[in-house]
């Protein structure tokens, strides 16, 4: 006990003697964590300070023109700059210099129109068969309409498909009105006459958890911040790599093996010390997300009444981190070998584990590497906590995946130690 | 003290013996010298006694105890190893706290044992400096104190006095002096045979893994034609030709 005491006190002092490390290592995550929720909140938000400029080439000039241009001002997520030329619109998006270029064809609002009564007259005229004959006249073809999209070719796909989306409903949207606007017509000589509810009949409404009966609504906040604490925990490997690489090269670690003391022990002091960096790296970045945010103008931290089962996960996702940092610094040989593969490996990690794209858009073979990512374990409990408003009792599965992460990656590295010095 | 049989050590994917069918016994409180060129076995034989390696075969057996008995060897014996094995960052008492710590000791008694081997090795005003701060010579004194805080039976040596200056040394030999009539068994490697012959009181010259000729320097001296001292002897012994082979 004496030993491990000691070693722990050692591995203190060493940590302490480099501030710029100790500074790095705390002051990274939380610049990574406000860097990351300011992005990604404005990309939530609706309402956004800063609109995106797009060209639009109207050559229809019309009413669906006008439709299509006053919907897309009023979404206030787009600034609109006309343009006279396809030609002039195409080579600036191409260019880089605009993100989207919308061109609307020529009589687009007209041949809706006609297109439109074509149809309602051929569905009317189904039912008024044996009152008038009219003679049948040979019915104008009106090619069908393509609004062109034009995209930089840097543009995310998630945007593209947004606004791809958005456009489509927007002319879904026009479509039916014109066609309920032509029966209108046909039907009734009185065009303020209610006939048709033009409102959708089938909408949605989003049911979230209740805690209490407050509804939780995840925000940005609520899912940035255990994700990105998470993967800032993990790079604690790069550092405790180095440290027993380090140890390996300065030959304390020889005169450690000549000592009577295990490396369970020199490990334990290491641990000890990692886990509480961990944790402290925790407790500011909830701190941040609870007391900075909202002077940000970013969405406040939820933690009330979870404190005790976020610190609970957050302990045994440092220990999973801290097991493989002391079997990467066990295995590896030079810092130069051990620091890029523990960066690496971590986002890799980050990866698998839903940091970034949602586990369960992943193909399939990635979703099952992604069981076994100790980060997606982490970030599960995490979001059972934050989100899903867990016990303690329902993160206990988790909790002890990642605690057996870390004993047999402990165990591998004492194994693994074992033999790589029975020359 | 330390009985060797027939020991025996081939590294992995090394053709050659590095330590080869050696037989050898030290008795207490022997001041024992270990010379020879480099790359005659000199670290490997310590290593093997200090179960840093496992023997290919032959056994060894320190006070009664083998490497089957790891932690009470290691609480017997005490290495000073031939590279500085302390941590930069730490100062010289951090350091010496730390490994004290590793052999069980604590509180007042390893504040005591710290100063006192500071004191007499001369290094009290470097006490809390970084050991990255220090000299060469200064750093070999530390290396020693950091190994011999137990007070070991047998303390093992591999080149104590490399790249120190003739005050430094001086001071290292003197203090080993001390600990070998304070009970301790001291077996040491060095290159510098003058100080072999003066300070060991029974040395082996060792050249490709084997005894070559063993005894106390002034036995081997006279037994030697032409041989004035320890150097002529190893000279006669080993030859002129360099040692480089990895
Ligand atoms: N880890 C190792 N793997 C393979 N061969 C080794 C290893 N360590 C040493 N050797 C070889 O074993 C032989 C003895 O080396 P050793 O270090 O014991 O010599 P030494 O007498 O201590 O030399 P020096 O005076 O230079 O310190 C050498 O030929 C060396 O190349
Ligand atoms: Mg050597």
């Amino acid at each position: 006990m004496h030993k491990l005491w000691a070693s722990t006190y050692k591995e203190f002092l060493l940590l302490t003697r480099d501030i710029g490390g100790i500074a790095i290592l705390f002051i990274m995550p939380i610049v990574l964590i406000i860097t990351i929720t300011i992005i990604q909140d404005s990309s939530f938000k609706t309402i956004s300070d800063t609109k995106i400029p797009i060209l639009l080439v109207n050559n229809d000039n019309g009413r669906v023109s006008e439709t299509i241009i006053s919907s897309l001002t009023a979404s206030n997520t787009f600034q609109v700059i006309q343009k006279d030329k396809e030609q002039e619109a195409r080579d600036l998006v191409f260019k880089g210099n605009y993100q989207l270029a919308i061109i609307i064809p020529e009589k687009l609002s007209s041949d809706l129109d006609k297109k439109v009564n074509q149809n309602v007259e051929g569905i009317l005229s189904k039912f008024r068969l044996e009152e008038e004959e009219k003679e049948i006249q040979p019915e104008e073809t009106i090619l069908s309409k393509e609004v062109r999209l034009y995209f930089d070719p840097a543009t995310q796909l998630t945007f593209k498909s947004s606004v791809k989306n958005g456009i489509d409903k927007m002319i879904s949207k026009i479509e039916t009105q014109s066609i309920y606007k032509a029966f209108h017509e046909q039907v009734s000589e009185d065009d303020t006459e209610v006939i048709f509810e033009t409102d959708n009949f089938i909408s949605f409404k989003e049911i979230v958890p209740k805690q209490g009966d407050k509804e939780i609504i995840p925000n940005s906040a609520q899912h940035n911040v255990p994700a990105w604490t998470l993967f800032a925990i993990f790079f604690i490997i790069v550092p405790l790599s180095i440290n027993i690489v380090k140890e390996k090269n300065q030959g304390t670690f020889v005169r450690l093996r000549t000592n009577p003391v295990s490396y369970a022990i020199v490990l334990g002091g290491k641990t000890t010390v990692y886990l509480a960096v961990c944790l402290i790296q925790f407790t500011l970045m909830l701190a941040i997300g609870v007391f900075l945010f909202p002077k940000l103008g970013l969405p406040t931290l939820d933690v009330s009444g979870r404190i005790f089962n976020l610190f609970i996960v957050a302990f045994f996702a440092g220990l999973a981190a801290i097991g493989l940092g002391l079997l990467l610094g066990t295995v590896a040989k030079t810092q130069e070998q051990s620091a890029p593969f523990g960066a690496t490996f971590v986002v890799i990690l980050a990866a698998l584990g839903g940091v970034w794209v949602p586990v369960f858009v992943m193909p399939k073979f990635m979703q099952l590497l992604s069981n076994i990512s100790p980060m997606n374990w982490g970030l599960n409990a995490f979001y059972d906590v934050f989100l899903r408003n867990a016990s303690f009792i329902e993160l206990v599965p988790e909790i002890i995946l990642l605690l057996l992460f870390f004993i047999i990656t402990a165990l591998i590295s004492i194994v693994y130690n074992e033999k790589k010095n029975a020359v | 003290m330390i009985k060797i049989e027939q020991l025996s050590k081939k590294y992995k994917g090394a053709e050659a013996y590095s330590v080869s069918d050696l037989d050898l016994f030290i008795d207490e409180k022997e001041i024992f010298g270990l010379l020879g060129p480099n790359g005659a076995g000199k670290t490997t034989l310590i290593s093997l006694l200090c179960s840093l390696i496992k023997p290919t075969s032959g056994s060894f057996t320190i006070d009664g105890l083998t490497y089957k008995n790891p932690n009470q060897l290691k609480q017997l014996i005490g290495i000073v190893p031939q590279e500085y094995a302390l941590y930069p960052a730490l100062t010289a008492n951090e350091n010496l706290t730390y490994f004290g710590s590793m052999y069980g000791l604590k509180g007042q008694l390893l504040k005591s044992k710290i100063s006192q081997a500071i004191e007499i090795l001369g290094l009290s005003k470097f006490a809390n400096k970084k050991v990255s701060t220090f000299s060469g010579g200064m750093k070999r004194r530390i290396n020693l104190i950091a190994s011999i805080l137990h007070e070991p039976k047998v303390l093992f040596l591999d080149e104590p006095t490399v790249g120190v200056d003739v005050q430094s040394k001086n001071v290292i030999i003197k203090y080993l002096q001390l600990l070998n009539k304070k009970g301790a068994t001291i077996i040491y490697t060095s290159h510098h045979l003058n100080e072999a012959e003066d300070f060991c009181t029974r040395v082996a010259i060792i050249d490709h893994g084997k005894i070559i000729s063993q005894g106390q320097p002034q036995e081997l001296i006279s037994n030697q034609k032409n041989a004035n001292n320890l150097e002529d002897v190893f000279l006669a012994l080993t030859g002129k030709a360099l040692r480089d082979h990895a």
